[in-house]
């Protein structure tokens, strides 16, 4: 069972140093556009970390899914904004 | 160590207030405001880069983008881009490796020689980036001691990495510090990276508070210069900052800077998204007045260019960037002797300049402070602005003159003026860098030109003063209701701001205040 990281991913490097399985790969542009986990590798911290480590620091929500494909930190969960107030706002900026 | 001696002020008339040449007023009170400090912090300060007003014409400072992590999240900043605390919401700059970092330094330090000072600043949190910050500072203390090295941080991995960063050549560290009280850090920091687990709420405020006053007492007592940042949230942390400026001061930051929130929804913070306000003209001035200490330092602080590619009056980015220093050869030791003579020549040139009767126009000397000084004298509290304030945007390459074509301006510093009873008070408030950002992703900003995105850019402005500007752009900001000048080439920015604001408010064109002027910088 393997976390992953999809391409909302900032590409900041938060996660990658933190790893305690080595299983992070950063980008590798323009074929690799963003960062990603090694299923082999990724242990989800078990043993390690009580929590996993990638997801706890990750800023960006929806960036990273468990093994159930789930978001880990979904929407409005780190930033507190609604994810309605998103959309909306995102609605306005495109209409401009 | 040719620098170390470079910094020693040569005797106390080479203090900023000598060079400088304004009213004694406001000088002098300089020295006092920080009185307080220890001897050897007063002679850093006097003498540096970044924070004196007349040594800050000759020297520059350069930043490199080392440290992608960051591990808090402020309600201000959004990571798709740089950290909010040191560039201007929606900038994106160019991950550098350490070791690109440091060919690039090197390779400016040898062509610009007054580049003295390396900072590193993001695009995340330095000390959330440890290996890749210290290594940068690791090759460069070893390779170039005559440059001098400088952090910026959030503050939370301070503590256990003061001991490491005091190793190296480090001049001088800014600590972001919003706020002393947890109940008011939960309202800005939703969540921190701390001891391997995401924390939040009010528990994650204190800790980060915690981490952030004890690194400033260890730099403080390690005689590091520290300055604090705070940024001036209307309704969350206004009432709250004096306090702040009290804590940190007595603590032994020389220099507190308070800067407006800029928040709009296409940066896609929360503040933006949500409509929390940024700072009005009157808010922030109180402010900065009560936790300063010293205007003019912070003045020429804040106005760093960031960039020592652009201080010889063009820009040189393009000279440098990872191919060309890839494949550049740079003699270090070599450079480090002409470097040497550089600034040998330079102090003995200062050391003229502050001879010269001040009355006396000088090759370098800006006098930006000449304004200022009714202002300062000016009661706290008895500022009724009899008109509305105004913004204006400067194209300059840096020197405290405005020198820039509008084409070539890749960024514009905007101030601010306000009539203030006989007065008008001119302060800047920040850069805006000519790149389009947008929350929208993909979609949106691909058909519009070059000059479309300058102007949505410049919204919320009244002015434009460059060097020159070509027709067809002056068409189109006087279309989108900017005022376009090119009268005052050469100028000091802070004279040709107030003398245009006087042109626009005696022309009756400043009746109404631009509605964004609340919400952006
Ligand atoms: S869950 Fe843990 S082991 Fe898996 S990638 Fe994330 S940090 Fe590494
Ligand atoms: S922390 Fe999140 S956004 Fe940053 S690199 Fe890792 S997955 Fe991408």
């Amino acid at each position: 069972m393997a976390y992953r990281i999809i391409d909302s991913c900032v590409n900041c490097w938060a996660c990658e140093p933190l790893c305690p399985s080595d299983a992070i790969r950063p980008a590798d542009p323009p074929q690799v556009t963003h960062f990603s986990i090694d299923a082999r590798a990724c242990t989800e911290c078990e043993g390690d970390h009580a929590a996993a480590q990638c997801a706890s620091i990750c800023p960006v929500e929806g960036a990273i899914l468990d093994a159930a494909g789930e978001a880990v930190n979904p929407p409005g969960s780190l930033t507190g904004i609604p994810p309605e107030r998103l959309a909306q706002a995102m609605t306005e900026i495109r209409a401009r | 160590m040719a620098l170390e001696a470079l910094d020693q002020p040569k005797s106390p008339a080479a203090s900023p207030a000598a060079g400088s040449g304004c009213a004694s007023g406001s000088c002098g009170s300089s020295a006092d405001k920080l009185a307080h400090l220890p001897e050897h912090i007063r002679a850093k300060v006097h003498n540096h880069p970044c924070f004196s007003e007349e040594a800050h014409h000759h020297y520059a400072r350069m930043h490199v983008a080392v440290a992608p992590a960051c591990n808090i999240q402020c309600h201000y900043c959004n990571r798709k881009y740089d950290c909010s605390n040191e560039s201007r919401p929606g900038v994106v700059s160019e991950l550098l490796t350490p070791e690109q970092a440091v060919a690039k330094t090197l390779a400016v330090a040898a062509e610009i020689p007054q580049m003295t000072v390396l900072g590193i600043a993001g695009p995340g949190d330095p000390l959330a980036n440890p290996e890749r910050t210290l290594a940068t500072f690791r090759a460069l203390s070893e390779k170039a001691p005559d440059i001098k090295l400088c952090v910026s941080t959030n503050g939370l991995a301070l503590p256990a990495l003061v001991d490491e960063i005091c190793e190296h050549n480090i001049d001088h560290v800014t600590i972001t510090i919003n706020c002393v009280d947890p109940e008011i850090g939960a309202k800005i920091y939703p969540w921190i990276f701390w001891n391997n687990r995401r924390i939040k709420g009010v528990k994650a405020a204190k800790i980060l508070i915690e981490q952030q006053q004890q690194g400033l007492q260890m730099l403080c007592d390690r005689g590091v210069l520290v300055k604090v940042n705070s940024v001036l949230i209307p309704g969350v942390n206004d009432a709250h900052l004096p306090e702040v400026s009290r804590v940190v001061k007595a603590k032994g930051a020389f220099l507190h800077n308070v800067m407006p929130l800029i928040a709009e929804p296409e940066h896609g913070t929360f503040y933006g998204l949500m409509g929390q306000r940024g700072p009005s003209h009157d808010e922030l001035q109180t402010l900065q007045d009560a936790c300063a200490g010293d205007m003019a330092m912070m003045r020429h602080c804040r106005q760093c260019r960031a960039d020592a590619v652009g201080m010889l009056g063009e820009d040189r980015g393009a000279e440098f960037s990872n191919e060309k220093v890839a494949a550049m050869d740079i003699d270090y030791a070599a450079a480090m002797a002409r470097r040497a003579e550089v600034h040998a020549a330079i102090e003995a040139n200062r050391s003229a300049q502050q001879q010269q009767r001040p009355d006396q126009p000088s090759e370098t000397f800006v006098p930006i402070t000449a304004l200022l000084d009714g202002r300062k004298q000016r009661q706290p509290g008895s500022t009724t602005a009899a008109a509305p304030a105004a913004r204006f945007a400067v194209a300059s390459t840096g020197g405290g003159v405005i020198n820039q074509h509008f084409g070539h301006a890749r960024e514009f510093l905007v101030y601010e003026a306000a009539s203030v009873d006989q007065d008008v008070d001119v302060r800047f408030l920040g850069t805006r860098k000519v790149d389009l950002y947008c929350a929208g992703g993909d979609t949106c900003g691909e058909a519009e030109d070059a000059l479309a995105d300058t102007i949505r850019t410049l919204a919320g402005v009244t002015g434009v003063l460059c060097s020159k500007i070509g027709i067809e752009p002056w068409d189109r900001l006087e279309a989108a209701g900017l005022v376009p000048n090119g009268e005052h080439a050469m100028e000091p920015i802070e004279d040709a701001v107030a003398a245009l604001y006087r042109e626009l408010l005696a022309a009756g064109r400043l009746t109404a205040p631009p509605a964004a002027t609340a919400l952006s910088a």
